[in-house]
C-alpha cells in the first residue's frame, strides 16, 4: 500500500492545502474516493468546485449538509468492501455562520439581534477570512457529529498561509479588541471615563467611513456580550483537532515554479505552528519523453537539421525539417521535464514531506468520477496508465 | 495594430484570472513590451509575495518603487500603508495612526465590505492622475476573485454614506468605468476549467463592474510540431541521417504528446472565442523557470501577437463584438 493510501485507510482527517487553481478540489475529491473504496465511511467537503465537478459530486443546489453519493458511481464495478461510504458537500459559509451564532447565543432573541446586524452580515458575506473560518467550523461540526470515519476538507484558495487554521482566533481576537471592549460595558460607572475616550475615537473613525458603520459596529459587539467565551472554546477545539495526530496535512502544489514557492512558505507556516506536512500532491506534471541528460544533444541535432542546407531536392529538404522540428520539441519537453523534476524533488525536500505523489499534465479536464479515479490511479498507484476502473487491491 | 498604439489604449491595465495561470508572468511580459516602445512602465503588484521580482532577476519589491528593468519599475500596495498615506496627505495623520496601532482598522475594514479593495484601488487612481508612468499595470490579488476585488467601490456605495471613503469610491468608479483610463485584462489557460471561470469573470466584470475588456490571455499555449510520428524513419532517410531507435520512440512520443496537447488545446481557445469574442493573445509554455530571458521571448511573442491584431481591437464589447475577433496561432500548424 502506498504512503497516501495509509494517510486515507488510517487518519480522521485530512486538510488539503495550497493556493489556486493547482488542483486542491479535485485531490481532496480522490482522497476521499480512495477511503470509501478502502472501506471507510468518508465526507469530502468542498469549497468552491468548478461547476461541472460539483454536478458530478451532486452538489448543485445543496444545501450545507453531506450528501451521500451513490455507490454505484464511485464504485462502478462493485469491488470496495460494504462499509465504504462517499458523501460531500459544499460549504455554505453564511449558513455555517448563523448556526455558530444560534449555539452560542444565550436566547434566541440575541442570536436574531446578531444576524440582523449589518456588521454580522458583512462578515458572514463573503469575505476574506471568514470562509476560512467556517471551513475549519464545518470541520468541527462534522467531527462532534461522529458520522464519519475520514473527513476530507478542502480549503479556500489563499494568499496567506495559516487563514484556515488561524481563521477561528480572528473573531475572538475581534471581539477581545480593547476599544471595543470599553463599548461592550457603557453602563458601568468606572469605565465612564475610557468609555468617553472610546467615544471620542469612534467620533473620528465616523468621520472617515459615516456614522452609520460605527453605529452598527457598536450594535454588533453589545449583542455579541457573553458570547465570547464560548467562541474562544470553539477556536481552541479547532486547533486541537488540527493538531491531533490523526490529522494530516496535504499540500498541493504544481512543478511551476511560483506555485513552488508558495507551497513552501505554506510549509514553513505551518511548520512554526508545530503542524507538518505529511504529503505533497504534485499536479500537471510534464511527462519525460526522452533522456534528461541529452536535451543538449536534442537541441544541437534540431539545430543542426534545420540549418542544414547541403540536401539538395526539396524533398530531403522538407524531411530534415521536419526531423528537426522533432528534435526541437523533444529537446523542450525534456528541458521542461527536467527543470520540473528538479523542482519538485527540491520543494518535497526542503518542507520535509514524507510522501510525494504527482499526477502528469492530462489530455482532458477532471470533472466526474472516471476521470477521478485516473488521478487516483496516478497518486495511489504511481502509474501513468488511463484506466477509468476502480484502481485499488481489496485488503 | 501597432505596439504603441495598443500599450497606450489605456493608462491603467489589471491584469485579473484565477491562480495558477500566470497573470505575473503576463504582467511581466507587457510591462517589457510596452518599455521596449519607450513609455515608461509601473507594475504595481497587490499583497502578498509574487514571482515579480523573480522574473526581472531582482530582490523582493518594497512599498516604495524600485527598477527592475530599463523604463520596468515596480511597487506593492498594502491596504494599511495606502489608508496611512490617504489619510495623512488629507490632514488627519494622527487619526490614522491610531486606527492601525489599536486594531480598530481590521474592525472597520470589516464592517465595511471592500475596504481594503478601495483603499487599493484608490491608490492606483492616485498614481494614474499624477501620471507616475506612461502605463500602470496592477497585477490582481491571485485568490481574491477579481470580481470582488473590482466590485468593490460600488458595494461601498452602499455601505458608507459619506466621508472620504465614500469620495475615494466615487472616484475609483469613475476610473474603472473610463476605457481610456483603465482596462482589464484577463489570463486563462486553455484548459476546460480556466476556460469557464474566465467566461463568468469576464461577464461578471463587463456587467457589474462596467469596466472594459482588452484581449485575452491564453498562456502556457503548448506548440504543436509540423512532423510526423509515423513518418520519422522515412523523414531520415529522406534527409540522410541516423536515427536511433530509441530517439525515433521519444521523438514520436514527443511530437504526440505536443499535438495532442495542441488540438485540446485550440478546441478550448476556440471554444473560448466563441463564447467571448474577444481578440487573443497567446503566449507560449516555455522549458525552465521563468527569467528576464523568458520574459523578453513572452514579450516578443506578445509583440508578436498584437501585430495580429486589427486596429482599434479591444474597442468591441464582448457581446457586441465580432466573431472574427483575431486569434494568434499558438505556433506552426501540424503540416500533415
Amino acid at each position: 500500500m502506498s504512503a497516501l493510501a495509509e494517510l486515507v485507510t488510517r487518519q480522521h482527517v485530512i486538510v488539503c492545502c495550497g493556493t489556486g487553481g493547482v488542483g486542491k478540489t479535485t485531490a481532496a475529491a480522490t482522497l476521499g474516493m480512495e477511503g470509501a473504496r478502502l472501506g471507510r465511511s468518508v465526507v469530502v467537503v468542498t469549497i468552491d468546485p468548478a461547476k461541472r465537478l460539483a454536478d458530478a459530486l451532486g452538489l448543485e443546489g445543496l444545501g450545507n449538509r453531506p450528501h451521500t453519493i451513490t455507490r454505484a458511481r464511485w464504485d462502478p464495478q462493485f469491488t470496495a468492501p460494504t462499509s465504504g461510504r462517499l458523501a460531500a458537500l459544499m460549504l455554505d459559509t453564511k449558513s455555517t455562520f448563523d448556526g455558530l451564532v444560534r449555539r452560542y447565543a444565550r436566547s434566541p432573541e440575541q442570536a436574531d439581534r446578531i444576524l440582523a446586524n449589518s456588521f454580522y452580515r458583512s462578515i458572514a458575506g463573503a469575505l476574506s477570512g471568514t470562509q476560512e473560518y467556517m471551513a475549519a467550523e464545518k470541520l468541527n461540526e462534522l467531527h462532534d457529529e461522529g458520522n464519519y470515519d475520514l473527513i476530507v476538507v478542502d480549503t479556500p484558495p489563499t494568499r496567506h498561509a495559516l487563514d484556515f487554521i488561524d481563521a477561528p482566533h480572528r473573531l475572538t481576537r475581534l471581539l477581545d479588541n480593547r476599544v471595543f471592549r470599553l463599548l461592550m460595558m457603557p453602563t458601568r460607572a468606572s469605565l465612564r471615563v475610557a468609555s468617553v475616550a472610546a467615544q471620542a475615537f469612534l467620533r473620528t473613525v465616523s468621520r472617515v467611513v459615516g456614522s452609520e458603520v460605527v453605529e452598527d459596529i457598536i450594535a454588533f459587539f453589545r449583542a455579541f456580550e457573553g458570547m465570547e467565551q464560548g467562541f474562544r472554546d470553539r477556536a481552541h477545539a479547532m486547533l486541537e483537532l488540527l493538531s491531533d495526530p490523526t490529522t494530516s496535512f496535504v499540500l498541493v502544489t504544481s512543478p511551476r515554479r511560483d506555485a513552488c514557492d508558495e507551497a513552501e512558505f505554506f510549509a514553513q507556516r505551518l511548520l512554526e505552528t508545530g503542524l507538518v506536512i505529511d504529503a505533497l500532491i504534485v499536479n500537471r506534471v510534464h511527462p519525460a519523453f526522452g533522456e534528461s541528460n541529452r536535451t543538449d544533444e536534442y537541441r544541437a541535432r534540431a539545430a543542426e537539421l534545420e540549418h542544414n542546407a547541403d540536401c539538395g531536392d526539396v524533398g530531403a529538404r522538407a524531411a530534415a525539417l521536419r526531423l528537426g522540428a522533432a528534435y526541437g520539441a523533444l529537446a523542450e519537453l525534456t528541458d521542461l521535464a527536467t527543470t520540473e523534476q528538479q523542482q519538485l524533488e527540491d520543494v518535497a525536500r526542503r518542507i520535509g514531506a514524507r510522501t510525494l505523489a504527482t499526477v502528469p499534465v492530462l489530455p482532458h479536464d477532471v470533472h466526474d468520477f472516471a476521470t477521478l479515479a485516473e488521478v487516483g490511479a496516478h497518486l495511489f498507484d504511481g502509474v501513468t496508465r488511463r484506466d477509468t476502473r476502480p484502481v485499488h487491491e481489496p485488503g | 495594430m501597432e505596439l504603441p498604439a495598443f500599450v497606450s489604449m489605456s493608462r491603467v491595465v489589471i491584469v485579473a484570472g484565477k491562480g495558477g495561470v500566470g497573470k505575473t508572468t503576463v504582467s511581466a511580459a507587457l510591462a517589457v513590451a510596452a518599455a521596449r516602445t519607450g513609455a515608461s512602465v509601473l507594475i504595481v503588484e497587490v499583497e502578498g509575495k509574487s514571482g515579480l521580482p523573480a522574473c526581472f532577476g531582482r530582490a523582493p519589491l518594497e512599498y516604495e518603487e524600485g527598477e527592475l528593468a530599463p523604463g520596468v519599475r515596480a511597487r506593492t500596495l498594502s491596504p494599511d500603508l495606502a489608508l496611512l498615506e490617504y489619510l495623512g496627505e488629507r490632514g488627519m495623520r494622527r487619526l490614522s495612526r491610531r486606527l492601525v496601532n489599536s486594531g480598530a482598522i481590521d474592525v472597520v475594514a470589516t464592517a465595511v465590505p471592500g475596504m481594503r479593495d478601495i483603499l487599493v484601488l484608490g491608490k492606483v487612481k492616485q498614481l494614474e492622475q499624477s501620471g507616475v508612468a506612461d502605463l500602470i499595470i496592477v497585477d490582481a490579488p491571485a485568490a481574491g476573485h477579481a470580481v470582488r476585488f473590482l466590485i468593490s467601490p460600488r458595494g461601498l456605495l452602499d455601505a458608507v454614506r459619506v466621508g472620504p471613503v465614500r469620495r475615494q469610491a466615487t472616484e475609483v468608479i469613475a476610473m474603472l468605468s473610463d476605457p481610456s483610463r483603465c482596462r482589464v485584462m484577463l489570463v486563462t489557460l486553455p484548459e476546460e476549467t480556466p476556460v469557464n471561470e474566465l467566461i463568468d469573470t469576464a461577464y461578471a466584470l463587463e456587467d457589474r463592474v462596467g469596466v472594459k475588456l482588452g484581449p485575452v490571455f491564453v498562456n502556457e499555449c503548448d506548440v504543436d510540431v509540423a512532423a510526423d510520428p509515423v513518418t520519422l524513419v522515412r523523414d531520415a532517410e529522406l534527409a540522410r541521417v541516423d536515427l536511433p531507435v530509441s530517439d525515433a520512440a521519444a521523438l514520436a512520443a514527443a511530437i504526440a504528446f505536443r499535438h495532442e496537447r495542441a488540438v485540446m488545446q485550440r478546441a478550448q481557445a476556440d471554444r473560448l472565442l466563441a463564447r467571448l469574442p474577444l481578440p487573443q493573445l497567446r503566449l507560449p509554455l516555455l522549458a525552465g523557470e521563468v527569467g528576464p530571458a523568458q520574459i523578453e521571448q513572452f514579450a516578443d511573442a506578445l509583440t508578436e501577437g498584437v501585430a495580429l491584431l486589427p486596429d482599434g481591437a479591444g474597442e468591441g464589447a464582448p457581446k457586441t463584438g465580432s466573431p472574427a475577433s483575431h486569434v494568434i496561432p499558438a505556433g506552426p500548424r501540424r503540416s500533415m
